[in-house]
């Protein structure tokens, strides 16, 4: 029991963070007491302002602290192509690769019948806004590669068929250090089917 | 003799759920245990060695090591991924919905392996059917039957007497066919066809091979379709969320 009222606070609202535990919770307010005032006081800047700055890009949905995000803002990408991805925290992997220089647009989940989780909760509407009348090329699929993920993939290829837009999706295959004899058939038959000259 | 530590079972996936930052707890279906949940170690690792073999629509041969509190994927061979399922938008969600099913309406160790059979075998004929819907219904009314909560078709639930061949109700609360009478005191019944109850009745009691050769208009359709979905939401007291999905897919 914390007699402090000011710690037990801070404790109290450290647990609720995921992975931390009692124990974590309060060293970390013991931490932060021991460390210089300037150094607490960015820490809750930090926090408040991650609440008040960022929002949701009027474009692709991504989080930002501009509208629209720096993405969309940029002129040397290509606005032709929009890659489509389940969540914002796809998007840093994918401009890790250094291969993408389009636009995307954030669905923020993915369908799941079982959770009820339909078209209507996902931004797809707002995608489907987005590529009428548009000069949008190619829209990448880049759900992820499980089972509602695919059914994402494939309720939007549908929608965007009759748009005349062409359609891709990520290519799916073995991945770096897998082992062949434990691949599960799905993914060895598409990788047989996608393979490539060598 | 104690229990052994690890055993070996048939498995369909039905759920998966994230466990930290790499594992899985997946529920599997089996015919000897009924529902279980194990833990998959490591499967969101790309190059895991279970991956796409523990995904949910797949019938997999599975190794579990028996844990403290759930048990522990150890191998996963895939027997059928159900791969012409997950090609198609409307297969794969009709999947979905019977997985659902199955995890509603089932309880953790609770063999039951003529559900288990069903539930393989209609994902096999969604696989290779254009007729989905019947598929589906068939699927519903031994789903049911197996868990005890078949549907009474052949006489009125209430005063037991043979049923005639008129319009009779349906009655979710009372788990069958009511006469026209009986159903004057039962406030929440629908009626249902003569044609509706015929077909009900022969799906009850047929292979599906007889089933499947059944011609049923669309209006029907969706009549054998509301009556069965009306009773299943009865008995779970609460919607089947997947047919929300499938609705908006029908409709689109």
């Amino acid at each position: 029991m914390i007699s402090c009222e000011p710690v037990a606070r801070l404790v109290e609202a450290f647990n609720k963070l995921p992975g931390i535990g009692p124990k974590s919770a309060q060293r970390l307010a013991y931490y932060l007491l021991r460390r210089p005032d300037e150094e607490a006081e960015a820490l809750a800047e930090a926090i408040l302002a991650l609440k008040e700055k960022i929002r949701l890009c009027s474009l692709c949905f991504n989080i930002t602290d501009c509208d629209p995000c720096l993405i969309c803002q940029d002129k040397e990408r290509d606005h032709s192509k929009i890659c489509v991805v389940e969540r914002p925290s796809d998007i840093p992997p994918l401009e890790r690769t250094g291969k993408y220089k389009g636009v995307y647009h954030v669905l923020h989940g993915a369908v799941s019948p079982a959770q009820g989780i339909g078209s209507e909760e996902l931004k797809i509407k707002e995608l489907s806004s987005r590529l009428q009348g548009s000069s949008v090329a190619e829209v990448i699929l880049a759900t992820n590669p499980n089972l509602e993920g695919e059914t994402t993939a494939m309720y939007l290829r549908r929608m965007i068929l009759p748009l005349g837009i062409r359609i891709t999706r990520l290519a799916r295959g073995l991945p770096f250090g897998a082992d062949l004899e434990y691949a599960d058939d799905m993914t060895l038959g598409q990788a047989l089917e996608d393979r490539q000259e060598f | 003799m104690g229990i052994p530590r690890s055993y070996q079972t048939q498995a369909i996936v039905i759920k998966q759920i994230k466990l930290g930052e790499v594992d899985k707890i997946i529920t599997v279906y089996t015919p000897e245990f009924g529902k279980l949940k194990a833990v998959a170690k490591g499967a969101c690792r790309p190059g895991s060695n279970l991956g796409g073999n523990v995904e949910p629509l797949t019938h997999s041969l599975m190794m579990l090591a028996r844990g403290r509190n759930l048990d522990i994927v150890t191998q996963s061979q895939t027997i059928d991924g159900f791969l012409a399922l997950k090609s198609d938008l409307w297969r794969m969600s009709c999947g979905l919905y019977l997985l659902e099913l199955v995890d509603s309406f089932t309880v953790v160790n609770s063999g039951n392996p003529p559900l288990f059979d069903l539930l393989l075998s209609t994902l096999c004929w969604l696989c290779q059917t254009d007729s989905s819907e019947i598929a589906l219904r068939y699927f519903e009314l031994h789903f049911l039957d197996y868990l005890g909560y078949r549907p009474q078709l052949h006489q009125c639930v209430i005063c037991t007497l043979p049923l005639k061949p008129v319009v009779n109700f349906f009655s979710s609360r009372q788990g069958g066919i009511l006469c026209p009478q009986c159903s004057e005191k039962e406030s929440e019944s629908h009626p249902i066809a003569v044609d509706a109850l015929k077909i009900l009745r022969l799906w009850q009691d047929c292979d599906y091979s007889t089933a499947k050769r059944v011609k049923v208009k669309s209006e029907l359709s969706s009549q054998l379709r509301q009556v069965i979905q009306e009773y299943m939401k009865y008995l779970l007291q609460r919607e089947v969320k997947s047919i929300t999905w499938l609705e908006q897919l029908r409709g689109s």
